[in-house]
């Protein structure tokens, strides 16, 4: 499915002396199956514009699409739903839970969806497998490396099998070896049928050959 | 509805795991809120179970008790009043007591007197009760010694031990012959302690009161009703003196739990981003952090109240008797007998497990509703 923006915007603390527009009007359609690089300095709205698309924040104004369904204006309890079953986060922080093991961080999105606890634990492993890491499934998550954590990430955006991976920043904290690793991960995401969202400043990334597309932001405007 | 249940087993598995992530704080967390419940319920006990106690004496003893007074001080009462006080209607049964205090001056211990006219006791033969004999490790057919005030020992036969539904009134109680009990305590014959007098009808008690005092002047009659009363004020007195003495205690644990609930890490609130960008609803992480609070709050109130309970009725409340028991009132030591008021416990766990839930799930859900994605930040 195709994700459609009409002339979003979004201003934090609208209304107030330090009011700020981070995206004043973006118009751009993401074709489905593609891995799309929303490039920029700090500041350009990448992030935002992202946090939008991926449902977990609202535009001030504008309508953002997906398919023949609009999904801003969609009320928090809708928006779960597609966070849950339609997109998938790899934040830049990766966000992994510490303390907990790397199989109960990947199976953490599906326990809402409450599937039989043999048949989770059975996609988490294959992930695991896929991504070679299998034998870091009981490990805690502080004993893993970089690129291990990185890994670990994307498997838990893949738990619930989503259609739109997103990706913020994800070679912020990586060298160059591991970003490079990366983005041949996504690669293969796209060869998998998945629609890939990702943002960066990194030349490694938005020169990488597996981008299909670039898009520049400059302070909250497409260039 | 199965996988209802597997989704709060879910729930139920990642709060446990959360919880032990940071095993420190909900400990510390967990021994303050069990020890702010262990002495409320210390408290609750003891002092109930102490009313209870009194509730029992007074509902054995005789609805009057008639004293002589002379100089303003109980005396002896003559066996002749019996006859001066006349008849009473409504009174159906009057007994001239004999009765009086000992101080068991080897063992420092008070122990209760009285002749039980019911009873065939030799001279120097007693019966003893049972938490007393259980105490001395006295058993029938055992000899006794005590020793009074001038340093004079009196060595009985124990015939006997007798049971009574209250600890407390067992916990000193002597029965003995009346002339043995004239001979220790120098009651010339036709002498008595007091009158008991037993009036079936409550109504008619205030009257025979009054018919009492103008054939009586110079007697004083006490009524059930105002031991009664009494022991409940005592009792509801100390509760109240120990009570005030914790409002500080639950004020600094009211301070700690909302600090604790407004205070949410900014690791908890990253927390509560990442599970709700990785798709929890709100509901989900509002359940999750309620289980949380409710898993502390209820090891705290079974701990604190299993404290309590062993504290009170297996370790003698030995860290209030000073308080609620009074040294001077129940001298000789008793064990209280287990009792619990199913209405008390509802109100400990009304006043601290509600109170505790929802002043941190409030913070939680201010936390919850807002969008996640602060978290990519």
């Amino acid at each position: 499915m195709k994700i459609e923006l009409q002339n979003v915007k979004k201003a934090f603390n609208q209304g107030r002396s330090n009011e700020l527009w981070a995206i004043r009007g973006v118009t751009t359609t993401l074709e489905p199956n593609r891995i799309t690089c929303l490039k920029g300095a700090s500041g350009s709205g990448k992030t935002t514009l992202l946090a939008m698309i991926g449902c977990l924040s609202r535009p001030t104004s504008g309508r953002i699409m997906l398919g023949e369904r609009m999904l801003s204006g969609l009320p928090e309890r809708f928006m779960t739903e597609f966070r849950r079953h339609t997109f998938g986060f790899i934040f830049q922080r990766l966000n992994l839970i510490p303390g907990l093991s790397t199989l109960d961080n990947i199976m953490l999105p599906a326990y809402p969806l409450a599937p039989r606890h043999h048949q989770l634990l059975a996609s988490a492993q294959s992930l695991l497998e896929q991504f070679g890491i299998t034998d870091k499934g009981n490990n805690p998550i502080e004993w893993l490396s970089g690129g291990e954590a990185q890994r670990v990430a994307i498997c838990r955006a893949l738990i619930n099998n989503p259609q739109i991976i997103i990706a913020d920043e994800p070679t912020a904290n990586l060298d160059s070896r591991l970003s490079t690793e990366f983005m041949g991960l996504l690669e293969r995401l796209r060869d998998l049928g998945k629609t890939v969202l990702i943002t960066s400043h990194d030349p490694l990334v938005f020169d990488a050959p597996c981008i299909d597309r670039v898009i520049e932001l400059r302070d909250g405007e497409i260039v | 509805m199965i996988a209802l249940f597997r989704r709060q087993q879910y729930l139920l598995s990642y709060t446990l795991a959360a919880m032990l992530r940071r095993k420190g704080r909900n400990l510390a967390l967990l021994f303050v809120y069990m020890l702010i419940i262990f002495v409320l319920a210390s408290v609750m006990f003891l002092s109930h179970a102490l009313i209870r106690e009194a509730g029992i004496i007074t509902a054995q003893s005789p609805e009057i008790i008639v004293q002589r007074m002379t100089a303003g001080r109980q005396a002896l009462i003559p066996a002749d009043y019996l006859e001066r006080m006349g008849r009473l209607q409504g009174v159906n049964r009057r007994e001239a007591r004999l009765w009086a205090n000992f101080h068991d001056a080897a063992t420092h211990k008070n122990y209760t007197m009285r002749v039980d006219s019911h009873r065939e006791l030799g001279d120097g033969e007693i019966i003893i009760g049972a938490s007393m004999a259980k105490r001395l490790k006295v058993n029938p057919d055992d000899q006794l010694t005590l020793t009074s005030t001038h340093g004079e020992p009196y060595t009985f036969h124990v015939k006997g031990i007798t049971t009574s539904p209250s600890e407390l009134a067992n916990a000193g109680l002597v029965l003995i012959s009346a002339a043995t009990f004239r001979r220790i305590f120098a009651v010339p014959p036709g002498y008595f302690s007091d009158i008991a007098l037993s009036v079936p009808n409550p109504r008619e008690v205030r009257t025979i009161t009054e018919k009492l005092l103008k054939r009586l002047p110079d007697t004083r009659p006490i009524l059930r009703e105002e031991i009664q009363r009494t022991y409940d004020s005592i009792f509801a007195w100390r509760q109240g003196i120990t009570f005030v003495l914790l409002v500080g205690a639950i004020f600094a644990f009211v301070i700690f739990a909302w600090d604790k609930a407004n205070g949410l890490s900014s690791e908890e609130r990253r927390e509560i981003g990442i599970l709700k960008a990785v798709g929890w609803e709100t509901g989900d992480v509002l359940r999750m952090k309620f289980l949380e609070g409710l898993i502390i709050s209820l090891c705290a109130f079974i701990a604190g109240c299993l404290g309590a309970y062993l504290h009170i009725f297996y370790a003698s409340a030995s860290l209030f008797e000073p308080i609620l028991k009074g040294w001077s009132i129940f001298y000789p030591h008793f064990q209280i007998r287990p009792f619990i008021d199913g209405l008390q416990l509802a109100t400990l766990f009304f006043f601290t497990v509600f109170p505790y839930t929802i002043t941190t799930i409030i913070p939680i859900w201010r936390s919850a509703i807002t969008d996640p994605d602060a978290v990519m930040r």
